[in-house]
Order: structure tokens, then sequence, then C-alpha cells
């Protein structure tokens, strides 16, 4: 939105509203098109995690939450041990 | 050996009949030797687009069945040379056809016809699986508005589960003022959104509404936005490089028809 649109605080365009809510409605959409999906990501976040330390991958949670506004990736992902000489 | 190409959206309404019609008829008039199989069972239209609803005889699920050779079963348009229809069934439903059946009807239909435009049934069920079948290329006939793109993008990954790789989208009845006063999303928005290839952009025209009255394709009007666009998509879907219509509101359309007859 430009300067002057904020200033006389002109609202929103219909068709921002649109590509606002379609951006957010595709995210959803997308990644639960296919169960797989969160395993996938799951499984290379493991791989990557692994390098730097020991990880407890039973109880380790990855979900995507979504609100009015956004959408996030929340991992949590107990740590077992951390390996030396990483840092 | 001819091309199948799949007119496809998943949502509704969105003008997947009305672009069959015109982008057939368009390539029948560059000359080639297009059929239109209307995969839509049940719910038949397309024989009314191109206004040939009185010679049907015989239709696609009496084909498939062998109750008759499809030569019988297609119907030639008197208008447009080399231009030909496989009705749907009307009082039939999805379920009597399948994938299988119709991949080796296209699959014999196409060593007759240069391009066979199947005309897909709304929704992600067997109809859409029986109309994908046969097809070796997709395209993707939207509106500007987040429902269609939505269900677009829905379709996108279940033709890309077919292996109907890289689909082209139409983006149907763009209305031009909107656009420019923000109300409507424009062209990059949803291709950037999609991250699909763009066949073509269809300019919202009364004249569509006139030209299914008449049962008589927009693009043999040569004043129609739409028709003109529908013809650019048929040269593109030849693989000629076409550009883009100019997005003009109405008031720019009419001074542009004073330009042509003031000449
Ligand atoms: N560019 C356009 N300008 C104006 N009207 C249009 C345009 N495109 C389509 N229409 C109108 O929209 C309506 C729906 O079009 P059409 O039947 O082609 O959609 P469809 O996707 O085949 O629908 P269905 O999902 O029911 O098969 C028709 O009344 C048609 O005349
Ligand atoms: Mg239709």
């Amino acid at each position: 939105m430009g300067f002057f649109d904020r200033i006389f605080e002109r609202p929103t365009k219909s068709k921002d509203m649109a590509k606002e809510r379609l951006r957010l409605v595709l995210i959803h959409d997308r990644s639960s098109v296919s169960p797989q999906f969160l395993e996938m990501i799951k499984g290379d976040l493991i791989e990557v995690i692994t390098r730097y330390m020991d990880i407890d991958e039973r109880n380790m949670n990855v979900n995507l939450t979504k609100d009015e506004e956004s959408c996030s990736l929340v991992a949590s992902i107990p740590i077992i041990r951390v390996k030396r000489g990483t840092g | 050996m001819g091309e199948a190409l799949v007119i496809t959206s998943g949502k509704g309404g969105v003008g997947k009949t009305t672009t069959t019609a015109n982008v057939g008829a368009a390539l029948a008039m560059l000359g080639h030797q297009v059929l239109l199989v209307d995969a839509d069972i049940g719910l038949r239209n397309l024989d009314v687009v191109m206004g040939l609803e009185h010679r049907i005889v015989y239709d696609l699920v009496d084909v498939v069945e062998g109750l008759c050779k499809y030569r019988q079963a297609i119907i030639k348009d008197k208008r447009i040379d080399g231009l030909y229809l496989l009705p749907a069934a009307q009082t039939r439903d999805k379920t009597a056809v399948n994938p299988r059946q119709m991949r080796k009807l296209i699959g014999e239909l196409k060593d007759e016809y240069e391009y066979i435009l199947i005309d897909c049934p709304a929704g992600i069920e067997q109809g859409f699986r029986n109309a994908v079948a046969g097809a070796d290329r997709a395209v993707i006939v939207t509106t500007p508005e987040v429902a269609a793109v939505r269900d677009a993008d829905r379709i996108i990954g279940l033709l890309e589960a077919e292996d109907l790789r890289s689909p082209q989208l139409i983006i149907n009845r763009i209305r031009a003022n909107m656009v420019k006063r923000g109300d409507m999303m424009d062209i990059s928005d949803m291709i950037d959104i999609l991250a699909i290839g763009l066949l073509g952009v269809v300019p919202e025209d009364e004249y569509i509404v006139t030209s299914t009255n008449k049962g008589e394709p927009a693009v043999l009007n040569s004043v129609s936005r739409a028709g003109q666009a529908y013809r650019n998509i048929a040269r593109r879907i030849k693989g000629e490089e076409v550009p883009l219509l100019p997005l003009e509101s109405e008031e720019g359309f009419i001074k542009r028809l004073f330009k042509v007859f003031g000449r």
C-alpha cells in the first residue's frame, strides 16, 4: 500500500483481500492435500537436526497451526543430548 | 497422430464448455480436424452451446458400450469445416463409463483428428477422472475469484497425480474496469499464486450470452472481444507466439470501434 493510501486510510482494495485470503487458504489446502506432507517435513528435519544433537524422535511433533492472519509450522523436538564440538 | 486436451476447472460454471466450443471452433477455422468430446455425462451442454442438439442420434456411452461405431455418434458441424462433436449421454450418469474405456476411445480417435478437446464436468469425482484419462495436455479454466482459483490449485495437484504435468491456465471473465480500480485480481496475481503457464485471458463479454442463445460459437463474430481472445488461444495451442490482448474497459473498446469505423 502506498504512502498516500495509508495517510488517507483508504480501505484495503478488495483485490488485495482476495489475494491474501487465497494465499492463506492455499497454504492450508496444499499442506493437507497429502497426509504424507508433514511426515516428509518431519523426516527432513530429523536428518538435519541429528547432525547436531540426539533427539527423541518418537515424541517429536510437527504441525501446521492456522489463525485468521497467519499460518505457521510449529515443531516441538525433545533434545536428548547435544553433540560436542559442533558450535 | 492427434493430440487430446482436457478442459477442466474444479469449480463449476467458470466457462469450460464455452472454452471448449470456442477454442475448438477456432482451431477448425485455422484448418484443423477438430473433435469436441462432451465428457459431462448426465448434464450435457456442449451440444446446445454449439447449436447441434437436434442432430444427436447416438452418444458417448452408446459408443463405449458398443451399441454403435463412433462414426455414427459423431456429428459434423455444418458451418465450420473440420469441426465435429461427440455428445455426452443425457440420461445416464458418470459411472456409465470408466477411465480405462475413455483412454482407449480417445486413443483411437487421435488417429482421425488433429485436436481432441474434452469438456470436463465440474468436480473431482469419476467424471473428472474419465475426462482426463485419455488427455495428453490439460487446460485449466478459472475466473478471477478466490473460490475458483482455489479449486484450480486443487485440480493442478490432481492432474499431477494423473501424470498430466504443466497444465496451462485460461483466466475467464476478467473485467478491465474492475481490475483497474483494484476490485478484481489481475493476471499476474493469479499466475504467481498458482505458478503455472498462462494460455490466455478472456474478457467478460455479453456476446458470449448472445452466441450461446444462438447456438453459434463467439469466434465466428469478428467484433467480439472474447471471440478474439479465443482465436488467440487456439493459435497458442498450436505453438504460435501471440501477445495477450490488452485489457480494455468497455469504454476503451467503444473508442477502438470508432477508430476502426473512422478509417
Ligand atoms: N467470457 C464470458 N463472458 C460472459 N459470460 C460468460 C463468459 N464465459 C462464460 N460465460 C457464461 O457463464 C456461464 C457458464 O459457462 P459454461 O457453461 O461454459 O461453464 P462450465 O464451466 O462449462 O460450467 P459447468 O461446470 O456447469 O459445466 C454460461 O452462462 C456462459 O454463457
Ligand atoms: Mg460445462
